[in-house]
């Protein structure tokens, strides 16, 4: 536990540069073999001045000590913070992001960068930009650790040392790489998290969260890092919970169960999985309340990616190697000097996203693609909305299989990549909190519960989180 | 709606992207895959409903208009590659 560690650290009763210079030699052991981490920090000389802190009773901050690792496309002052695309190789921030301060200010350490789908573009971290190798899952190195926040995932599972991670997610870069990799990975409301300094995908669906092996340590994180952010205009000014102390109970719960995410299109094992830990919450005194969502079911996923791909094509226009990042020799025109940039460095996956999303913003098409798909996300808030006057939250499997081989990821097109999003996206577009748990496992790989809640409702997800991983210790 | 090699030609012209023909070829392929899957959205009747651009209401939101410090002009030359002592420098526009 965090919690224990930081005490303990504070209290000067941890050497933080022996346990710091262990942690890094552990992690480049595992990195060699998972390739989780794309940046290490210089961690050691932090790690110095905290024990210094300490001995001088100086010490404070819910993280002293620990290790975190920042998903790469979170900003961390100096040190290369690229979404894993090398069109930013090279790019060393002038600044931190929000949440990395945050964590800062509570005395964590900044172990690295962890590396991830090109900006986000993927489901299983095998769209690593050029130039950047595929994690493999901790699980069993033929399989794909999920995405996009798949380093992320990776290392929060293997690490032997105190540690916990800033992921991000889209439209499901948290809970499909924690569920994947069999680790606790909590995604918060939209705005709950400062996104400033983070390296945008699309502005109106991006929320940084946390991952770590207990839910107790991901609250901790995310009580840290919530609140609002005057760099951060769509930032929130609800106040912040004490997230970590919330305990852990189902008593008098409305648990909706949507049936159309446990029918054939899941996997048996990872239906019998959901359904049977629900069973177990409902002996511990939640009711089951069994709903549908039939315009999430049919409309959210081709929504979400519209919207989602279309801001990306937005945000991506400004990488063209002229202020930062990438860059060429300096001849042909403006459009040609860009265009030569853009396509050497991009890779395939981010070609297709970009085309598809200002395809859906051109004239003639913006109405029947953007525009539509933006009036549908009202509707489909709406939806969840009156689901959520009936139940306190929503379970669903994270998603619908365990983490598939290499392999079989290199068979799909990207129409089927994209359909593995089913059971992510509609939280995702709607902006709700949602938290993946391991609730089982199947031929020795991990299957995902996904509690959804509504807007600003972190506290319900994270007390039925938290009662789940007391019954299945 | 038909995906065309020139449709996708004019889009990654729009896009900044400058294709191979095979690329064109793949990604004709993939964008009228994808695009006819997501048509699925023409079937919504949403002639009464706003947009929502963000999940949440977001009221204008501005900071109070004081003065902070801004990263200095060396600090942010300092990333780029092409660059005077006080600009940066870019492609020739003609």
């Amino acid at each position: 536990m965090i919690k224990e560690f930081a005490k303990k650290a504070r209290a000067g009763s941890i050497d933080l540069v022996e346990h710091t210079r262990k942690a890094i030699e552990s992690a480049q052991k595992i990195n060699e073999e998972y390739k989780y981490i794309t940046e290490l920090g210089d961690a050691i000389s932090r790690a110095q001045e905290l024990q210094k802190s300490a001995k001088e009773g100086k010490a404070k901050g819910k993280l002293f000590g620990v290790l975190i690792t920042a998903k790469d496309a979170i900003c961390v002052q100096n040190l290369e913070s690229t979404a894993s695309s090398a069109i930013l190789k090279g790019y060393k921030p002038l600044y931190n992001a929000t949440v990395i301060e945050r964590c800062l200010e509570e005395g964590a350490i900044i172990l690295g960068k962890t590396v991830q789908d090109e900006f986000g573009f993927g489901g299983f971290c095998t769209n690593v930009g050029k130039g950047y190798s595929k994690p493999k899952n901790p699980n069993d190195k033929k399989r794909v650790c999920g995405g996009s926040s798949g380093g992320a995932a990776g290392i929060t599972k293997k690490a032997d040392f105190a540690h916990i991670a800033l992921a991000e997610s889209t439209g499901g870069s948290i809970a499909n790489p924690a569920s994947f990799c069999g680790v606790v990975g909590l995604t918060p409301t939209y705005g709950r998290v400062s996104r400033h300094g983070l390296i945008s995908y699309a502005n109106s669906l991006d929320k940084i969260g946390a991952m770590a092996k207990t839910v107790e340590d991901a609250a901790l994180l995310l009580e840290i890092i919530s609140g609002a952010d005057p760099k951060d205009s769509t930032s929130a000014s609800t106040p912040v919970p004490e997230y970590s102390e919330i305990p852990g109970t189902v008593q008098g719960i409305k648990i909706g169960v949507l049936e159309s995410a446990v029918d054939e299109r899941c996997d048996n094992s990872v239906r019998k999985a959901v359904l049977c830990a629900i069973s177990k919450l409902e002996e511990l005194g939640a009711r089951r309340i069994n709903i549908e969502l039939p315009l999430n079911s049919k409309y959210a996923l081709a929504a979400y990616y519209i919207l989602a791909l279309s801001e990306a094509s937005t945000n991506l226009a400004k990488f063209c190697g002229i202020r930062y990042g990438a860059y060429d020799t300096l001849n042909g025109t403006y459009n040609d000097y860009f265009s030569r940039v853009r396509s050497d460095n991009f890779g395939d996956e981010a070609k297709r996203r970009i085309l598809l999303g200002t395809f859906a913003r051109m004239a003639g098409f913006r109405d029947a693609f953007y525009t539509q798909a933006a009036k549908i996300r009202t509707q489909l808030i709406k939806e969840y909305k009156e689901a959520f006057k009936k139940v306190d939250v929503i379970i669903t499997p994270s998603m619908p299989t365990i983490a598939p081989t290499f392999e079989h990821v290199k068979k799909l097109t990207p129409l089927q990549s994209y359909l593995m999003d089913e059971l992510t996206c509609p939280p995702n577009l709607a902006g709700l909190p949602h938290i993946s748990i391991p609730c089982a496992e199947h031929e020795g790989l991990p299957i995902g519960l996904q509690i959804i809640g509504d807007h600003f409702c972190e506290n319900k997800i994270i007390q039925v989180a938290k009662t789940w991983s007391q019954i299945s210790k | 709606m038909k995906i065309t090699p020139e449709l996708v030609r004019s889009v990654a012209q729009n896009a900044r992207l400058k294709l191979t023909s095979e690329e064109v070829s793949k990604y004709s392929k993939d964008l009228a895959d994808i695009l006819k899957h997501f048509e699925v959205l023409s079937e919504a009747d949403t002639k009464s409903t706003e947009p929502s651009f963000h999940p949440i209401r977001i009221i204008n939101v501005a900071r109070e208009d004081e003065a902070g410090e801004c990263i200095a002009r060396e600090e942010a030359l300092s990333l780029a590659k092409h660059r005077t002592q006080t600009h940066f420098k870019g492609p020739k526009t003609q």
